[in-house]
């Protein structure tokens, strides 16, 4: 860590501008992958540029029945929002996952979706959450999918000077919930072997309407398996469309073997964790028309 | 490279300091400010022994820089005891000997504290689950464990009765 320039720019202006300074600028949100990168000297940056003081860049606010959260805010205080736990209790049950407390207190969606890890916790609820981000930049604003941040593990489709400012979850339908589930080895303080994401929308007589279903962890970036979405709507998550879920999920999932699992282990706990999380977005969603 | 100059307000006390761009709030606070309650294990957030609370926030001070804490409210555990009469916790984590070298001690303590102010109390689970970030290799967990519960009942105990 050694000889850079810090900046806690207040406008987003200024920040594009320090960011585009040289290829080298490094932007700080949370700080829980930017310091121990700088640390080890995986990254040498130019300039730190910390985005959270420009306004707007921490917190949750509701929006056309949605949710806009900033980019700076904390793992910490998304599960302390009554209300975005009520509406996407999976989106925050995968972003409550990610490390110890003393790091839910930094750590931010953000920065777990522009680090780029196929197995960040985060991304998979989100990614079946259609979510969106605000990606300001030199050019102006742009709004894209979640699932277009991350390009290849460890590198993200944003250009130079490029940000994500907000991150936006559209509006809930009644009788709509999602879950998230990891497999770890332990109890906690773990990165996932396999992570499943599911975001169901279901009619009153409990009949799927819409159906996500995303994968971290089993490919070079978190995976929106739309085959295995297709195969749960229509049905009331009897064990037929489960199964039919299970093998597109499956048929998807192309995963490594290291230290943390085999390629043949993943695949086929992949599919065991995308049916436990179905059953338990299904059962949210009933409790919830 | 120019130092950078931050003001902040730590254990109630406002202070200014200078500190290199690089510098972690960590190394901040124990080389210029001389609090070196807070240790570093591991320097990459995994320990907690270098625990403090940021704007009311439990954070791992490594993985803060010093110039981040311009205008920010840090408590450390050098502002837990109430001049020489100690913190509930801190009492309870001698009468239960929940500590031996000491090292990861200040980390849990502050760690801890946050979590009596949240959740007065915390079942084992909750409190084992709060704690998982601060490692401790001496004492096997179950008496600093022991000595929490203890510490939160007799927070609890206080406030009924105040």
């Amino acid at each position: 860590m050694t000889g850079f320039q810090y900046s806690a720019p207040v406008s987003v202006e200024e920040a594009v501008a320090l960011l585009a300074v040289d290829g080298k600028a490094r932007l700080l949100a949370g700080g829980t992958d930017l310091m121990v990168q700088m640390r080890s000297g995986r990254v040498a940056p130019s300039q730190v540029v910390d985005i959270k003081r420009i306004p707007g860049a921490i917190g949750i606010r509701q929006e056309n029945g949605g949710f806009v959260i900033g980019a700076g805010t904390s793992c910490a205080a998304l599960g302390e929002h009554a209300a975005l736990c009520a509406a996407w209790p999976g989106v925050v049950e995968g972003a409550n996952l990610i490390g110890s407390t003393q790091v839910q207190g930094r750590a931010t969606m953000a920065g777990n979706l522009c680090n780029a890890s196929p197995a960040a916790d985060s991304v998979p609820a989100l990614v079946a959450a259609g979510a969106r981000c605000l990606v300001v930049g030199p050019q102006g604003q742009r709004e894209i999918a979640v699932q277009d941040i991350p390009v290849t593990p460890g590198r993200n489709s944003l250009a130079p000077g490029e940000f994500v400012l907000e991150l936006r979850l559209p509006a809930r339908p009644a009788g709509a919930s999602d879950a998230y589930l990891r497999a770890i080895p332990r109890t906690e303080m773990d990165i996932a072997v396999v992570g499943a994401g599911v975001n169901l929308v279901v009619a009153p007589d409990g009949t799927i309407i819409e159906a996500h279903v995303a994968l971290g962890a089993v490919a070079p970036t978190v995976l929106l398996v739309k085959d295995a979405g297709a195969a749960l709507v229509g049905s009331k998550l009897d064990d037929a469309a489960l199964q039919r879920m299970e093998q597109a999920v499956s048929a998807a999932c192309k995963p490594i073997s290291d230290k943390r699992g085999t390629a043949e282990y993943r695949k086929s706990i992949a599919a065991v964790l995308a049916r436990r999380t179905a059953k338990i977005a299904y059962q949210r969603a009933g409790e919830r028309s | 490279m120019s130092k950078v100059y931050v003001s902040s307000v730590v254990n109630g006390d406002p202070v200014e300091f200078l500190c290199d761009a690089d510098t972690s709030l960590l190394d901040a606070l124990r080389d210029e400010l001389g609090l070196t309650g807070a240790k570093e294990g591991c320097g990459t957030g995994d320990c907690g022994a270098c625990s403090i609370m940021l704007d009311g926030r439990l954070v791992c001070s490594c993985l803060v820089l010093g110039p981040e804490a311009e205008g920010r409210q840090i408590d450390t555990i050098e502002g837990m005891a109430e001049g020489s009469e100690l913190h509930p916790l801190q009492r309870q984590f001698l009468e239960h000997a929940a500590l031996q070298c000491g090292f990861c001690t200040p980390g849990l303590l502050v760690a801890s504290k946050a979590l009596l102010e949240r959740n007065p109390d915390p079942s084992e689970t909750e409190i084992r689950f709060w704690l998982a970030g601060n490692l401790c290799r001496c004492t096997g967990y179950d008496k600093i464990i022991r000595a929490v519960q203890d510490a939160a009942a007799e927070l609890r105990q206080e406030r009924s009765v105040a």
